[in-house]
């Protein structure tokens, strides 16, 4: 079994098939994860650059941990302190590194769809680390693994995601993947944080959170992005948490069943409580772990698919 | 694909299986400091009739682990198809432990080398052994077994197919001939 594409860009269009195949390889690495010496020889000789035009930590550090534990070799791009602000253009900066050889980039950029440019422009292999407001594949499957592993399956369970879904890539990633799962998806936020007419991607809408705990499995939960503008959505932050923020008592008096995710950072005290963030509901710091599992999976499937 | 003898049959597997515990026994001085370890898939099995028939003949059990050596395999520039993973589920300490590894066929050695690797990655046995069902040559890698079920001289186009009953319908171990677009 291989994939069926030579790049990960996002979930929208990619087959149940795939999705599985990443799951299920990770599972794999999630083993090497716990072993005395934590890393396999599977990449060596190949170069992987990671390319970041914005800030990250998990993601960029997940990555990061991922490729040095299948022994490939990593260059590390940021913005500041390179030569974008010499004024170099994206192309030339690509093509510049490229000449060094390299197999694989994975990227992160403000703009959607670089990761598909750079594909036309790059004879690697791409993998999206979160593209604008478009997709964000990685931490979706991560989110799909973490919730097959606490729940056995992902087909048949009602999944809420909860915040600012318009700015969010990781939600509409969410989206494609779980709904190729067979899970249905519900969106909760405050009206000037869901897009006009997401109703088109078989999505429904909750305006109110009580309502959102009770009738699903899963909430995941997303940040209140403040530097991408959130604070205009909302009159403010503690009204936010009032009307939409998580807390133990709301989830005690709901579904004290429901799971709780996060895909970080948390702002403690408005999407969710410090109670539920350390609480027993959720699985927040099982994400991270997972994360470079299914990292690891999405590398090694890509990395050593064979030349056609 | 041609089948050109049955080499072993379900009598015969099962004697095998059982003088290979008497060596591996003997070798050891019992089963106390050993562990075994299968390498999927059919070595899983191999070796689950090898801790059956130890505890049979010595009483005690001794642990089971299985090797999953794909992600150690030196083939994956060359090869035309991705090769599936699967979990390695080892879950006892291997240190300083005597380690049997039991695989179906010996043949270029490069599995076993990958096995090695893989070993050495969970930790620091005292000794690892090799078992195998069928050594039917062409080495590749400096390597030998230390328990052998059968000396099978084979030409480069025969393959040696062991079937169990476990995931197939019958025990027995056959010699195949594979025509070269099949390989």
């Amino acid at each position: 079994m291989a994939l069926s594409s030579n790049h990960l860009l996002g979930l929208q269009g990619v087959s149940k098939e795939d999705i599985q195949l990443i799951l299920d390889t990770a599972t794999t690495f999630r083993e090497v994860l716990e072993r005395p010496i934590k890393k396999v020889p599977t990449l060596q000789g190949k170069t992987i650059l990671n390319l970041f035009y914005e800030n990250s930590t998990r993601t960029r550090l997940s990555f990061e941990l991922a490729e040095k534990r299948l022994s490939a070799d990593t260059i590390n791009f940021s913005k500041a302190g390179s030569s974008a602000a010499k004024g170099e253009s994206f192309k030339d900066t690509v093509r510049n590194i490229e000449s060094m050889k390299v197999d694989m980039i994975v990227v992160r950029h403000e703009s959607a769809g670089v990761p598909k440019y750079l594909t036309q422009i790059s004879n690697a292999s791409i993998i999206n680390a979160g593209d604008g407001r478009h997709e964000h594949p990685t931490q979706a499957l991560l989110d799909m693994y973490s919730i097959r592993e606490r729940l056995g399956q992902i087909e048949g369970l009602k999944i809420c995601i909860v915040g600012d879904i318009s700015h969010s890539r990781v939600a509409l990633s969410n989206i494609y993947g779980l709904q190729a799962m067979g899970a249905s998806i519900s969106v909760c936020g405050p009206s000037t944080m869901i897009p006009w007419e997401i109703e088109t991607l078989g999505v429904k809408v909750y305006n109110n959170i009580d309502k959102a705990i009770a009738d699903h499995d899963v909430l995941n939960v997303l940040r209140i992005q403040l530097e991408r503008d959130a604070g205009v959505l909302i009159p403010s932050v503690r009204e936010y948490h009032n009307y939409f923020g998580i807390t133990a008592e709301r989830i005690n008096k709901n579904n004290p069943n429901v799971l709780i995710m996060h895909p970080g950072p948390i702002n403690r005290g408005v999407e969710l409580s410090s109670e539920v963030a350390d609480g027993p509901f959720q699985i927040i710091l099982n994400q991270v772990t997972n994360g470079v599992a299914v990292r690891m999976a999405v590398l090694y499937l890509l990395g050593t698919k064979p030349e056609e | 694909m041609n089948i050109k003898a049955k080499i072993i049959d379900k009598v015969g597997l099962e004697r095998t299986i059982t003088r290979l515990a008497h060596e591996i026994l003997e070798h050891n001085g019992g089963s106390e400091n050993i562990v075994l370890i299968g390498m999927r898939t059919r070595g899983e099995f191999l070796a689950k009739r090898i801790q059956k028939k130890i505890k049979e003949i010595d009483g005690n059990e001794p642990d089971l682990g299985i090797l999953d050596v794909t992600l150690y395999r030196d083939d994956f520039r060359t090869r035309l198809k991705q090769p599936e993973v699967s979990v390695t589920d080892i879950s006892f300490d291997i240190t300083e432990k005597d380690i049997i590894l039991i695989d179906d066929v010996l043949y270029t050695g490069r599995t076993v080398r990958s096995a090695l690797d893989a070993i050495m990655d969970l930790g620091r046995p005292s000794t690892v052994q090799f078992c195998v069902l069928v050594d039917r040559g062409h080495r590749e890698m400096p390597i030998a077994a230390d328990y052998v079920g059968k000396n099978i001289p084979t030409s480069i186009n025969e393959e040696v197919k062991l079937k169990m009953s476990e995931i197939d319908d019958e025990d027995a171990v056959y010699l195949v001939e594979v025509l070269n677009d099949q390989k």
